[in-house]
């Protein structure tokens, strides 16, 4: 499932991608707005910005869960709806969506038997996956029988199973508790390592974002746009001291100041709040998106 | 369930103890009420031990069956009308349900009509279905059908439509198309929906079979058992009560048979699934 029959520079190429939405009692609404943004292979870049500016939306366009008013996006090098039809992105939400008649295998062998891959390396596949994420143990216990992490956990095997180019994550971590989402997040990089895959993840935390990312793009809403890329220099592997050292706290101050310069602007955090949440643009994008 | 039974036996013959008619052994009278009320008459509401003798004796004089057998076999063949119907109505169901959820000018056009077709009393429309398809096991089976089909197409139509948009999105991003959408995510979402319908639906075929033989002119079911009691109930109240209990018990031993299918087809889903 990867693009090397096309010269590719990058994995997502956005260019000049605008989205309105028609809300019934506010008119026409600006989600995104003049979005450029290209994302090379290998990178780990993380969207960040309070409610409402356009974040998961962003991360919808580029999996072609809803499509642009204006502007383009490639994944791959290909327009995002052929990435997606060529099953070049895994995807995993807030919630982990497992299916609860299926036990974790047979969740995490959902997309291979679409892909109709052949049963001998499905089940290679599938094994390996759980392993990747430590859940061999668990592979014939049911969704309901898993803590919240595990659960996400066999969200992400599930989308890294068919070895898509690239990973998109919409608030993965955001249900679980603090301990849970600091472990979350060290096996996140860890899997990141080991496959090399280019992963798009969408955060409130700006730790989360500080620590996992090579890059953070911050947003600011009404209308969305990326305000200011950061590059993130720490060293990895990044451990438990990365999230004491002396540049992870510059980083992280760097970051809340970018999310902080909206404020001034006097339509700040708390001001993007105040019309509609993400949640409910997502549901507009879903139901503009699907059908 | 046993103290159900109990209790409904504790008012029952409660209400012959206090205006029944005077309780004997043999010919002595051991017990006089002391209020006589038309309705707890011996005719009325005969005891529930003389009900419990009649099973056990011949279901009519120079029989040599019992009452419970006669019964029973009536019950069999009466419950292989329903389970005919009510197979015929889920499937229907579930095929309506399925056009209807991929097909929004289908719903709009036949939603209407599923619906006004039940508020036809199924007594006035039995006799028009035999009409139609003639006095055969065949008119039983679709009144059955009639009344299986419309819980379980509206049950089946939400359970369709029950999995999280999120569950969709993901079917998207793996490029799945309708069909594979319809068989992997919308059909296995909507088993639970199914087994509530088919639980109401498995009561109503059995009313279906029962209300359709007797219009139909089908000997062999409960339902001429019913008729027939009902006619000779003066000489014999108990054996019309003693139907009225078999069929209640069938209609009851259906509902749980499907109860079980439920525990075992969703045996591995999450417990508050089940409830």
């Amino acid at each position: 499932m990867t693009s090397a029959s096309s010269p590719t520079p990058s994995v997502v190429d956005i260019s000049g991608v605008t989205k309105t939405f028609d809300v019934p009692g506010h008119g026409t609404m600006t989600a995104l707005e003049g979005i450029n943004l290209t994302i090379g292979r290998g990178e780990f870049v993380s969207l960040i910005g309070p409610s409402g500016c356009g974040k998961s939306t962003l991360l919808r366009l580029i999996g072609d869960l809803t499509d642009p008013t204006a502007g383009t996006v490639a994944v791959n090098g290909k327009p995002a709806p052929q990435a997606r039809v060529d099953r070049d992105y895994g995807i995993v939400f807030q919630a982990p969506v497992l299916f609860d008649w299926r036990n974790v295998e047979e969740n995490v062998r959902l997309p291979l038997e679409l892909a109709r891959i052949d049963k001998a390396a499905r089940e290679a596949r599938v094994t390996e996956m759980l392993e990747l994420v430590e859940l061999t143990d668990f592979r014939r216990h049911h969704p309901y029988q898993l803590s919240g992490g595990m659960q996400q956990r066999v969200s992400i095997a599930r989308a890294l199973s068919f070895e898509p180019a690239l990973l998109l994550m919409d608030e993965p971590f955001g249900a679980l508790d603090e301990m849970t989402r600091e472990r979350m997040n060290s096996e996140v990089l860890g899997i990141w390592a080991q496959t090399g895959i280019t992963v798009v993840f969408v955060t409130h935390s700006i730790p989360e974002a500080v620590f996992l990312s090579s890059r953070v793009a911050v947003m600011s809403p009404r209308p969305g746009r990326i305000s200011r890329l950061v590059n993130i220099d720490l060293p990895r592997p990044r451990t438990v001291e990365t999230r004491e050292s002396r540049r992870y706290f510059e980083l992280v101050t760097e970051v809340r100041e970018a999310l902080r310069g909206h404020e001034g602007g006097g339509e700040g955090i708390t001001g993007g709040e105040a019309g509609l949440d993400d949640a409910a643009l997502e549901r507009m994008a879903a139901e503009g998106g699907i059908g | 369930m046993l103290g159900f039974i109990g209790l409904i036996f504790l008012l029952w013959e409660g209400v012959k103890v206090i205006g029944g008619d005077p309780w004997r052994i043999g010919d002595t009278v051991i017990w006089m009420p002391p209020f006589d009320f038309p309705m707890a008459s011996d005719i009325n509401l005969p005891h529930v031990w003389s009900i419990a003798f009649a099973l056990a004796e011949p279901w009519r004089r120079s029989a040599d069956t019992s009452l419970f057998l006669f019964l029973v076999g009536k019950a069999l063949y009466t419950w292989r009308e329903a389970s005919i119907g009510f197979g015929l109505g889920a499937f229907i169901g579930i095929a309506l349900a399925a056009a209807f959820v991929h097909s929004q000018l289908l719903e709009r056009a036949f939603v209407p009509y599923v619906v006004a077709s039940q508020t036809i009393p199924i007594v006035a429309l039995a006799p028009i279905i035999i009409f139609f398809v003639g006095n055969d096991i065949l008119a039983v089976v679709v009144v059955a059908t009639y009344l299986t089909f419309f819980p379980v197409t509206i049950a089946m139509l939400r359970g369709l439509r029950s999995p999280d948009p999120r569950a969709m999105e993901l079917m998207r991003s793996y490029a799945a198309d309708k069909r594979t959408i319809f068989w992997k995510l919308r059909m296995p979402a909507s088993v639970p929906y199914l087994f509530t319908a088919l639980k109401i639906a498995a009561t109503a075929s059995i009313v279906g079979a029962i209300v359709g033989e007797g219009p139909g002119g089908i000997q062999e079911g409960l339902g001429r058992a019913i008729l027939d009691f009902n006619q000779t109930y003066i000489t014999g109240p108990e054996k019309l009560w003693a139907a009225i209990l078999v069929t209640a018990l069938l209609g009851i031993l259906f509902y749980l048979l499907v109860r079980m299918a439920e525990l075992w087809w969703l045996r591995d889903r999450a417990p508050d699934v089940l409830t």
